[in-house]
Order: structure tokens, then sequence, then C-alpha cells
């Protein structure tokens, strides 16, 4: 039962395998990036599943005794979503202009280019 | 003012980046990143005395008091690293102006974004090195992490782009595994201040979560440092990268992702769980050795000088990873004077081949014949720098490989001593190829080349002299990392 009951984080663990994988086996640029996505939304689960308390409410100071989720995990992945959203557009962004310089976004296709550059 | 300096010495370039922004191509917006560096040095440089004479400072952010709000905290190992990054961050942008004229992938317009890069890079690794809270280390880590790849990608080869995203995806995979790392910790323990987990972490120390945070936080930060072999990314992204950003990041950014695993090793993890519980020496020293041989002997057979020096940045990190593995002070010495010196020579070296490249227009050592007699000035920087990377004595790169063997025979270990000086005698090596085809080799007859521009010769020459001015004036290459090497073991006073 303790195994199910920590369902959360191995979601949190499956994902980050998969989003991991996709990074080291794809050879497309953008598909890559989506994997690195994948790997980076699984830590945020993991941060959101530990501030969270069950029956806890928003932390918000009233009159009688609440139980509260712990609000620090909730604000410090916000953080770290932004700074997901930054690498994403930036890895776009460099997408882009790979695929001017080299007309490919191909991992293979652009070695074998560079390769060419290098003689 | 003088309590405010921790502040500053991180607000003053993050204002000066977005500001530069704002400006048009010229003088006007090179004078003010000058300036904000020449100010982040001159902070550095008065809180590096203000904490040897008076102590550590602490620094609440905001007024928050830690554990809660953010503190910046200065001892003698980040003050030392400060002033490192502050001192090269000035150099190389003195340096920078002539190559972002002529010699980077932007339209004269966007000259002015340039400077908002490095300035924000500067930011980050200013930032990871002063505070003393472990998730703003992630959050400088990335700011650092993602103007870098701009920087990087702003070579004129097309390869700059691809190297740029090699790094993109290796820096963020690191980054990620450092952030799982922090989450876990802060699971066990409550807290983010780092102060405040070296006083938590022992009583949950024995746990698996605790366990697997280091491991996150080990592999995270090696990512970023280019530990063998997790150096992929390095050689690519310093061969394809403007010059100036070469200097730069080969001289500061793995120094401070060095910093980052001496602070979560010694300060937060603490050396009884980090060495004694974990062992990581045993994984550690294996790594070391084998990273310093086989990159010296890849960058023997490399003809873009430019990537020599990359794979030889790989090596150097080799040593600094060996001295920590050592555990004793005077192995940690080594390496955190190894942090200074090898700043020093990096950047004279990249410098001076970004004066060749601004020349001939290529780094190949083929192309290199007979640019010694051409550009004898350029060339003697380079000399002196590559002494200093050998480990001659009387320049700075003696300094830290002394102490590296001396910490190596204090633990009997002589096969090591004797492994550091082959692997100069690599460097011997390739450091000769260069100066034998530039001195000795005939410069082709169509081939009319003159020396490099004052503007970069100033900055080259500054950071040479700089390496035999510190390999006689050891107070602060020496002196001071001991006193921070004391302070990181938990010895001394």
């Amino acid at each position: 039962m303790q195994i199910l009951g920590l369902y959360n984080y191995w979601i949190f663990i499956v994902l980050m395998m998969c989003g991991f994988y996709v990074v080291i086996s794809r050879g497309n640029l953008v598909k890559k990036l989506v994997g690195l996505n994948i790997f980076q939304t699984s830590v945020f689960i993991l941060y959101i599943s530990m501030g969270k308390i069950i029956g806890g409410t928003a932390p918000i100071i009233v009159d009688r005794d609440v139980v509260y989720s712990n609000p620090i995990p909730h604000v410090l992945i916000l953080t770290a979503i932004v700074v997901g959203i930054a690498t994403t557009s930036l890895g776009l962004a460099l997408v882009v202009r790979i695929n001017e310089a080299y007309g490919t976004i191909e991992e293979d296709e652009i070695h074998d280019q560079s390769e060419e550059d290098a003689l | 003012m003088i309590d405010h300096l921790p502040a500053l010495q991180v607000v003053i370039p993050l204002m000066a980046a977005p500001l530069s922004a704002l400006f048009r191509p010229g003088r006007a917006v090179w004078l003010l990143a000058m300036t904000a560096c020449g100010l982040s040095l001159l902070i550095a440089s008065l809180l590096l005395q203000q904490v040897l004479t008076q102590g550590i400072i602490s620094y609440p952010m905001g007024n928050w008091p830690a554990p809660w709000g953010i503190e910046y905290r200065i001892d003698a190992a980040n003050a030392f690293m400060l002033l490192i990054v502050a001192g090269i961050g000035t150099v190389v942008m003195a340096f920078a102006r002539t190559i972002v004229e002529q010699r980077i992938r932007l339209s004269e317009y966007k000259q002015p974004w340039f400077y908002t890069a490095y300035l924000l890079c500067m930011t980050g690794l200013l930032g990871i090195t002063i505070t003393g809270d472990a998730f703003n280390v992630f959050v400088f880590l990335e700011i650092s992490s993602l103007s870098s790849y701009v920087l990087i990608s702003l070579g004129r080869d097309r390869r700059a782009l691809t190297a740029s995203y090699q790094y993109l995806i290796m820096g963020t995979i690191g980054a990620t595994f450092i952030l799982i790392g922090i989450g876990l910790l802060y699971v066990m323990t409550g807290t983010l201040n780092m102060m405040d987990l070296a006083a938590r972490i022992p009583a949950v120390a024995d746990t698996r979560t605790i366990r697997a945070a280091f491991a996150f936080l080990t592999i995270g930060v090696s990512l970023k440092l280019a530990l063998f072999p997790l150096h992929l990314w390095l050689p690519n992204a310093y061969a394809y990268a403007p010059s100036a950003v070469t200097a730069f990041l080969a001289a500061t950014a793995t120094k401070v992702a060095v910093y980052v695993l001496l602070r979560f090793f010694f300060t937060i993890f603490g050396v009884d769980f980090s060495f004694g519980t974990m062992r990581l020496d045993l994984v550690l020293l294996p790594l070391a050795l084998v990273g310093i041989f086989s990159a010296s002997v890849v960058a023997i057979f490399q003809t873009n000088i430019k990537r020599m020096l990359a794979y030889s940045s790989v090596a150097q990190i080799g040593y600094m990873i060996l001295g920590i593995s050592l555990v004793s002070v005077t192995g940690l010495t080594a390496t955190i004077s190894h942090l200074f010196n090898h700043a020093l020579m990096k950047g004279a070296l990249f410098m001076a081949l970004g004066c060749i490249s601004f020349r001939i227009g290529t780094v190949q050592l083929d192309r290199m014949a007979g640019v010694g007699r051409a550009m004898p000035w350029t060339m003697g920087a380079f000399v002196v720098g590559g002494l200093s990377l050998i480990g001659v004595p009387l320049t700075a790169g003696f300094v830290s490989k002394w102490y590296l063997i001396v910490g190596a025979l204090e633990k009997g270990w002589w096969p090591v001593a004797v492994l550091v000086l082959i692997t100069s005698l690599l460097a011997v090596v390739y450091i000769w190829r260069v100066v034998e085809t530039a001195y000795f080799k005939p410069a082709p007859e169509d081939h009319v080349v003159s020396e490099a521009p004052l503007p970069l010769l100033i900055p080259t020459w500054a950071l040479a002299l700089a390496n035999l001015y510190f390999g006689l004036e050891t107070s602060i290459n020496a002196g001071v990392a001991r006193k921070a090497a004391e302070m990181l073991l938990g010895v001394g006073p």
C-alpha cells in the first residue's frame, strides 16, 4: 500500500526517465528539447508533491488553527518553471539558427556537415 | 554604503545588463559595461580585505533574516572566488570591445546585446559564489548558463551553434540534477540556507534520501565543471565561441562550478559525510587521474589550437579535483590556488589566441607558421601563459603544482605525484608544438601579418604579467588559498 500511496513520486521518476531517454535517444533537435522539457517538468512534480499536505489549505493567516500546505516549494518551482521556459525558448531559437545554417535539424546530418567543415 | 557591498556586488552588473541593451552600438555601451566590471572588481577586493581582517560577512538580502530570507555569506573561500570572477571579467571586457566590433556573428545594431549577455553571465557567476542559499545557487547557475549559451552561439563558425546547443542540453541536465538534489535536501531538512542545512543534515544523514541528494548534486555539478567523463560539451564550446567569450568562460565558469562542489562537499554535507561515509575520494581520484592523462594526450593531437587548450582545460580541472580527493589542507590549497592560477594562465592563452585569430582569421596550427616573428608580443604572451600552464618555477602555475605534489607525497601517494609530473611533460609537448610552428617554421610568402592592435595586446599582457607576478608574490594565490582550505576543512583558526 505504501508504494501505491506514493504514486506522485512514482510519476516523477517515470516521467524523469522518459524525458531523459528521449534526450539521449532522439537525433532530432526539436524532439530532444521536448524530452528535456518532460525531464524538467518531472522535477516540478517532485517539488509540488513535497509541499502538499493532505487536507491542507492555502497558507493564509486566519483566526482558527488550520493545516496548510507549505508554500515555499511551490514558490521555488515557479522560479524553476520560468527557468524552464527560458531554456526551451533559447533552445528553440538555437534550433532555428541551426536550421538556417545547416538546412537540417537531424543530428547525424549536422554531424556529417560539421566533419566536412573540419576538412 | 560599505554595509551593502555584498548586494552591490551582484546588483551592479545585473542592472548594467539591461541598461546596455538600450544603448546604440559604439564606445558608450562598452564604457558602461567596463565601469560595471570595474566596480565589481573594486567591491570584490574590498570584500576580500574585509573578510581577511574581520572574518565572515553575513548579509541578509532585503533585510529578511536568515534562514528564512536569502543570506549572502562571504568567507575566505568565496571572497577569493569573487576576486577571480570580477578580475577576469574586467580584463576580458577590456579585450572584448575590438572582438565584438569585428569578430562575432551579430549585425552592428545588435552589438550592445553582447554586453548584456556578458554582464548577465558575470552576474550569475558572482551570484553563485556569494550566496549562502542553496536554491539561490540554482537560480544564479541558470542565469549564468543561459547567457553563456548565447555568448557561445555568437562565434562566426556555424559549428558554434551546434556547440552551444549541445552545451544547452548537457548544462540543463546538470542544472536539473542540482535542482533535484536541492529538493531532496529540502524534503529532509526543511531549509535551504547553507549553514542551516549543514546543522541539520547530520541528524538525518543516514537515509537514502540524503545519499540520493548527494549523488544528484555531485553528478549535476560535475557536468557543469566538465569533470572527465562528463566533459564532452566543453571542447566544441570553447573552440567555436568568440575568443573573448572563450577566455572569459574558460577562466571563470568551470572554476565557479568547482567552488560549488567544494561548498557542497565541505560546508553543507561536511567532510565526515562526503569523504567518511560516502568515500567520494575513491570516485574522484581515478576520474581525476584518467581525466588529466587522457585529456592531455588528446590535446597533443589537436590541430585547432583553441580546441587543444580546451582539452588542456579538462586536464587542469582534473588537477583541481585531484586536490579535492586528497582531502588534506595541502591538497585543498592546491585546488583553490589552481582555481586562481588556471584562470590567469588560460585567460592569457585564450586572449593571445584571440589576437592571432584576429590577424590571421584562424587558429589552425598549420596556418600559424611564422606567426612568432610577425606578432612577437602576442606570441610572447602565449609563451608566458604556456610556461605557467606547464608549471615552470617563477610562474603562477608552479605554485599550485607544487602544493599538489607535496599534498600527494604527504599521503605517500608517490605514483600520483609522478603522474602529475608526467602530465606536465605532456603539457610541454602540446605547448611546444605551437611554439615550434610559430617561431621556427617559415611564414608563407603571400602572407603578410602585423602585430595585434594595442586594445587586444594590453589586456593579454596584463594577464601574462599577472602569471609572472603571482609566481613570485604568493600571498594571495597561496596564502589566501590556504586560509580558505583550512576554513573549509574546519581546522586552523
